[in-house]
């Protein structure tokens, strides 16, 4: 240690000199070639954000498609190849061109701001991932013009051997599970390293805001769930083209082995989808309750442990597969355990309502609507974890209600909720609250009137992902019900969609802090410079912006004050 | 509700205090459906066939129970705090951190519900697992025909009637057990499995190219048919039920064709279900013999009309 004081270069005491020679000023980039080119984090967030909403919308398109066909018992309007590849797309679509980015999206935007960061820790990693993401969109979007997968977002084998669908949509899906993967992953690095390493001075990670949590925890998940499918896809891939046998039983491989490396990554990959979900709720009701959150230590806990146990229920997608009895019971208690810290975030939340001052502005009703929606979803996961029920119900309607409870109420009415609440801070302005009001109302009943009857669709015995259905017993009429919620459900999101992009020029000014929020993003100008922070303040708890609002109205009140000392006001 | 004067309540607040009353009308509505039709169909699988499926039906029934409590107890809080605790002139937010006593308080509490529920579960578990034996109605030289695998589930006394349900795109076949190995001249059939009722009658299930998934709802679960692997079921249908025909579908996507891979399983009495098996014997070797003697007239054509090639 002491030589080390010797080789210490020389005290600054003398005036720096300028090393930098400057030969030309590159002007920024403008219009197309700003967005093209860039790595604010700000900018390819909001290229995230949009990106994934149009997939969102394309998956939606798919989706009613595929309730236009079920509308009628026995009907013909759709030939059976094109329903199968219409469901494929749109699961396809929804979780890894929808759910998973827009996280990032929001997660790119939010975390450098939320944590005091002037950018993420890799710009330009966090440019590949973005552009890695539309590559996976466009190669998979492509197969539309030849022949798309027909088997399910899922693409069990043996279907998807070369054997039974020998075309090539099931590789354009296996690249899309490549190139987004790879996006996932790099962001995910790169989420790691920011919210490690680039955290405001004070900012310990007991007064890291809940979203940067979930963000985080989202990423760890990232990191140890994707090389599982990518190796997977990867064996598919030569199974397909390379002439092994992995999942071939006739040459001895096996199908349930891409059961199991799917659902291993499967299932952590749903609270990948709702983690974040959680984390944009647990900022949203604090705000508008005007409380703080209650059990914050509770929640952060919650999310770690979430997604450990989240690691380890993997097969209970598989109760109907030949598996001995103890590890169904195995997975039955896994899946019961990670109950309680779920149930212990919903408690949470509607303790933090709980003597507040609710204020029913369009993001907290969003976030109502989730606590409300995702509670449904939450019980039946617990009748599918029960396998000798599970028996009765996997692969059939019921499932479908379930993972779009989880899915919509868990991520989608979150994300809308986080649409609401942050618009202002990206872009300015306000959205207006009335017709979000009107959007509000109409997802919220179009979901449920869609998805509630779908669970006694699956109890009458009607399996997924069949294009057409005999006329027996309610079928058709609980069918049509769902038809039409999910019209009531698309014309939801088009009216925030209408809203989005009348506000863009016509929304209210919004100021920095239109909701007098709790962190950090709230202290910069709305849209935030470049920079972000000019000077970055010292955080001293979970809502830094209420001690600075708190400090700005002492010193106000001391400057209102005739001076009683002759000390000089700050 | 309205006990707050007029004039404490802002304008601009009515509204979404309408649709929350009206949101809580619903819930309520929606919860006393839970509870008054658990016992019709609309909330509950499909059972009767079998008691396996009568035992998955009952235990899921006590989830329901349970989970109707959770939810009118949890979504109540919701809208409660909700109503109660709007923003309000002059009301203020009170700034609670949290309470570690009331936080483990129901962390504890969610996981004693979900020990309970387990409870049920082993208690149930054996029941929906294991067979009974056959009845005094049933199919009783159903013996000496056990393909027991190694997680097969056998009545307490080793005897059952085991079929082999073989999936292939897009058609259940069956085959029979007739007593020896060789299965090549076995009864079979194809989409309706004709079994004896009071029988405890246990399936083999196999695919035979992709995954398909054995299903008829009112007899138990599904079980997934995987290429190299044996899955097994079993059912009794009770002897009242003679006659009666159960339907399913395959519940496993197997292809273009998997909406129309149904299955009917027929239980008739053990009179009727020998008379099928040796009628369906007869069938197939009459139909043997048709089609030998259609070959030999073939060959005979063949050679007679086949022009030496140079």
């Amino acid at each position: 240690m002491a030589s080390s004081e010797t080789t210490l270069p020389p005290p600054l005491t003398a005036t720096p000199v300028p090393e930098i020679v400057a030969h030309e000023v590159v002007r920024e980039p403008e219009g197309w070639r700003s967005w093209v080119t860039t790595t604010d984090h700000k900018k390819i967030g909001i290229m995230y954000l949009v990106l994934t909403f149009v997939f969102f919308l394309l998956g939606g398109v798919e989706a009613l498609l595929i309730r236009l066909q079920l509308a009628q018992a026995d009907n013909t309007l759709l030939t059976p190849q094109t329903y199968n590849e219409l469901f494929t797309m749109h699961g396809t679509t929804m979780v890894f061109l929808f759910v998973v980015p827009i996280m990032a999206g929001f997660g790119n935007y939010l975390v450098p701001l939320m944590i005091g960061a002037r950018d993420m820790a890799f710009p330009k990693l966090n440019a590949l991932s973005f552009w890695l993401l539309a590559a996976g969109g466009i190669v998979f979007y492509g197969s539309i013009f030849f022949s798309p997968p027909e088997c399910g977002w899922t693409c069990y084998s043996p279907l998807s051997s070369s054997e039974y669908l020998p075309s090539g949509g099931v590789d354009a899906w296996i690249f899309l599970i490549h190139l987004t993967g790879l996006s996932s992953l790099v962001g995910a690095v790169n989420f790691y390293a920011t919210i490690a390493n680039m955290r405001a001075p004070g900012m310990g990670w007991g007064r890291l805001p809940l979203f940067c949590w979930t963000i985080l925890t989202y990423a760890v998940l990232l990191i140890l769930a994707l090389p599982v499918i990518a190796a997977a896809v990867t064996l598919l891939l030569t199974d397909r083209h390379f002439g092994t046998h992995f999942y071939d039983a006739s040459s001895g491989g096996s199908p349930l082995l891409w059961q199991h490396l799917f659902w291993f990554f499967g299932h952590p990959e749903v609270y990948i989808m709702v983690l974040p979900g959680f984390g944009i709720i647990s900022e949203v009701l604090p705000v508008f309750a005007r409380k703080p959150i209650f059990g914050y230590k509770a929640i952060a806990a919650a999310t770690v442990v979430i997604a450990f146990l989240g690691l380890l229920v993997w097969a209970h997608h598989m109760f109907s597969t030949p598996s001995p009895t103890i590890v169904l019971v195995f997975f039955m208690m896994s899946s019961f355990l990670i109950a309680v810290p779920t149930g212990v975030k919903m408690f949470n939340w509607i303790a933090t309502l709980w003597r507040g001052t609710i204020e029913f502005t369009v993001a907290l009703l969003f976030a109502v609507g989730f606590l409300f929606t995702f509670l449904i979803g939450g019980i039946t996961g617990i009748f599918l974890a029960v396998f000798p029920v599970d028996w009765q119900l996997t692969d059939t309607y019921f499932v479908v209600a379930h993972l779009h409870y989880v899915l919509v109420g868990g991520a989608v009415l979150a994300i809308f909720s986080g649409i609401y609440f942050w618009f202002p801070k990206i872009t300015g302005r306000m959205l207006s609250e009335s017709v979000g009001k009107v959007s509000f109302w109409l997802i919220l009943i179009g979901f449920h009137t869609t998805f509630f009857i779908q669970h006694a669709i699956g109890l009458d015995g009607m399996p997924r992902r069949v294009y057409e259905y005999p006329d027996v017993g309610n079928l058709e009429l609980y069918n049509q019900i769902s038809t039409v919620g999910s019209f009531i459900l698309a014309l939801g999101v088009g009216v925030t969609v209408v809203n989005v992009l009348r506000s863009l020029k016509k929304g209210a000014i919004a100021g920095p802090d239109p909701w007098k929020g709790n962190t950090l993003e709230w202290f910069t100008p709305s849209p935030p410079p470049v920079n972000n922070f000019d000077t970055v303040p010292r955080i001293r708890s979970v809502e830094p912006m209420k001690d600075i609002r708190r400090e700005v109205a002492r010193q106000s009140e001391q400057a209102e004050q005739p001076r009683p000392s002759p000390e000089p006001v700050a | 509700m309205n006990r707050l004067p007029p004039a404490l309540r802002p304008n601009r607040l009515s509204s979404p205090r309408r649709r929350l009353a009206l949101a809580a009308v619903a819930v309520g509505v929606l919860s006393l459906l839970l509870t008054a039709t658990a016992s019709a169909d609309f909330f509950t699988p499909e059972s009767g066939g079998s008691p396996n499926a009568d035992k998955i039906d009952t235990l899921y029934k006590l989830l329901l129970g349970v989970a109707a409590v959770v939810f009118v107890g949890v979504e109540g809080a919701l809208f409660y705090c909700l109503w109660k605790f709007k923003a309000r002139k002059g009301a203020v937010a009170a700034q609670i951190h949290g309470n570690t006593r009331l936080e483990i308080g129901w962390t504890v509490g969610a996981a004693l519900i979900l020990v309970v529920l387990a409870g049920f579960t082993f208690a149930a578990l054996p029941g929906i697992r294991t067979p009974p034996n056959t009845g005094p109605n049933g199919f009783q030289s159903a013996d000496g025909v056990l393909t027991a695998g190694v997680s097969k589930r056998l009545p307490p006394n080793g005897k059952s009637l085991n079929i082999d349900v073989n999936g292939q795109q897009y058609v259940w076949r069956y085959t029979y057990p007739d007593g020896d190995t060789n299965t090549l001249n076995n009864v079979f059939a194809y989409e309706e499995l004709v079994v004896p009722v009071d029988t405890a009658v246990t399936l083999d299930i196999r695919a035979q190219d992709v995954a398909h998934s054995w299903w008829i709802p009112k007899l138990g679960g599904k079980f997934d048919a995987l290429p190299g692997y044996t899955n097994a079921t079993w059912f009794k249908i009770p002897a009242k039920l003679a006659g009666q025909t159960f339907t399913g579908q395959c519940a496993e996507l197997c292809g273009r064709g998997h909406a129309n891979m149904t299955a009917r399983v027929k239980a008739v009495t053990a009179q009727e279900f020998e008379a099928f098996l040796i009628a369906q014997k007869k069938d197939t070797e009459a139909g043997d013999k048709a089609a030998a003697s259609a070959r030999e007239k073939l060959e005979k054509t063949l050679k007679t009309e086949q022009v030496p090639t140079p």
